[in-house]
């Protein structure tokens, strides 16, 4: 199962849960995420559901740069961490 | 005479009580994050609402209905998914910042970079996009005036007619409806653009109005700070005449209409585009009180050395008494006038950069 987990800084907006799903890709990750507190995908993804821009996600290390279509490939056991950027401090 | 305003920071709302002659700071909302712009409570007793600009987490709304004691977030504007090939190229479709907020007969508009205007029918817990001026021809050719994106930072509403309303874009001139935001036509001829081609100059689908008020008791009447000078309205905003009497400088951010005078309006002056700080290091309001042919340069309680103080579109206000006012800067310094800017007594000296101030 892939973990995805999310910056502390969020938590004084709304919770934020820490996930183990069975995820191919860094948007079902986050999916899986929102389906447990829906008010979180508006504080990680825009209007257009896309990656904000001062947020990055990290797979196993390394950071994504696709922010549309997030479909990056996530393995079996992989671990996600959404941060927030410093650009956006 | 109004004994509350807000004061929407780069680091919190600050809700300002006035007791006897002074204003002071009685509350604080959303310490430490950015705040765009508030619509105060109508008619004292309605929502409170505040915008905030998170720096990593998007735009979000708030509103309060016991003054600011509690908040709930309330879903913020969205733009609808964009179209696949959408032709506007270069121009965001998705929602940046809510730059301002107005209501009148029972309906809510919130104006916002990129430029799109938003409408809410049911007190703010939903919004939807105004097509008719998202989808005019003419926004392909916005742009933005100290944003990266074209927004909206005036709407004025007709204090009798509810469906009549005047929004100020930078840059995207001024559009005007008079059918609740079913159609629009542009509302800024007159108006000069010098940052553009000569040709161009008079184009008002590109002008940069920064602030545009509008006389409460006498509707037709209108004032515009704009990118290039000061300009005045008096036929319902069809057309806009340059005013060229104001002394030193006429750039600036703000305006601030008096509510029951045509003739009267503030302005907060800056030496120019390219400098954009008090002139000589010396802060003053602006005042005119005969339709802009004669202004008056109003310092006493302002700092007058080493001051270098900018006040931002929303950083002057009035209120319906038309002698109360409030000038906040982006360096965080806040004044309020009991005697309609004759004189100026500092409020506070510390607070964050000043986005908004408004009364109620």
């Amino acid at each position: 199962m892939a973990r995805i987990v999310f910056t502390q800084q969020l938590r004084r907006f709304t919770e934020t849960p820490q996930v183990d799903a069975p995820a191919a890709t860094l948007r079902a990750a986050l999916e899986a995420a929102f389906a447990l507190n829906p008010r979180l995908r508006g504080y990680v993804l825009d209007d257009q559901d896309h990656m904000r821009a001062n947020v990055v996600a990290f797979i196993d290390g390394r950071r994504c740069s696709d922010r549309v279509r997030l479909d990056d490939a996530l393995k079996v056991d992989s671990e996600v961490h959404v941060m927030q950027a410093l650009s956006g401090g | 005479m109004q004994d509350r305003a807000w004061v929407a920071t780069r680091k919190g709302l600050f809700e300002l009580r006035r007791r006897g002659a002074q204003w002071a700071i009685e509350r604080t909302s959303f310490l430490g994050e950015p705040v765009s712009m508030l619509l105060p409570p109508q008619d004292g007793s309605g929502r409170l609402f505040a915008a905030l600009n998170l720096g990593h987490f998007g735009v979000k709304l708030h509103g309060s209905d016991d003054a600011g004691q509690t908040w709930q977030e309330l879903a913020a504007p969205a733009y609808p998914p964009q179209p696949e090939g959408e032709p506007v190229a270069g121009v965001a479709w998705k929602l940046v910042q809510i730059w301002s907020m107005a209501a009148a007969g029972g309906v809510l508009w919130a104006g916002t970079l990129p430029g799109g205007l938003f409408r809410s029918g049911d007190n703010g817990s939903s919004w939807q996009l105004v097509e008719s001026l998202w989808n005019q021809p003419g926004r392909a050719h916005w742009f933005g005036g100290g944003y990266d994106v074209p927004g909206i930072h005036s709407i004025c509403v007709h204090p009798q007619r509810a469906d009549e309303l005047v929004v100020g874009i930078s840059c995207g001139g001024a559009w005007a409806s008079r059918d609740g935001g079913a159609s629009w036509s542009l509302s800024s001829h007159g108006m000069r653009a010098a940052y553009m081609p000569p040709d161009q100059a008079g184009d008002p689908n590109i002008q940069d109005p920064h602030l545009i008020a509008r006389c409460q008791a006498a509707p037709d009447v209108f004032w515009c700070q704009h990118h290039n000078g000061i300009f005045r309205s008096t036929d319902n905003a069809q057309s806009w005449h340059e005013i060229t009497s104001a002394p030193d400088t006429s750039f600036g951010f703000a305006v601030a209409a008096h509510p029951n005078d045509p003739q009267t309006a503030w302005f907060a002056p800056a030496v120019a585009d390219e400098r954009r700080v008090p002139v000589d290091g010396a802060l003053a309001v602006h005042r005119t009180r005969d339709g802009g042919r004669s202004f008056e340069s109003l310092r006493s309680g302002l700092p007058q050395r080493d001051c270098y103080d900018l006040v931002y579109r929303h950083g002057l206000a009035v209120d319906a008494d038309g002698k109360t006012l409030l000038l906040g800067s982006t360096t965080g310094n806040l004044w309020a006038s009991a005697d309609a800017g004759d004189s100026w007594n500092q409020v506070a000296a510390n607070l964050p950069p000043i986005a908004a101030l408004r009364f109620g």
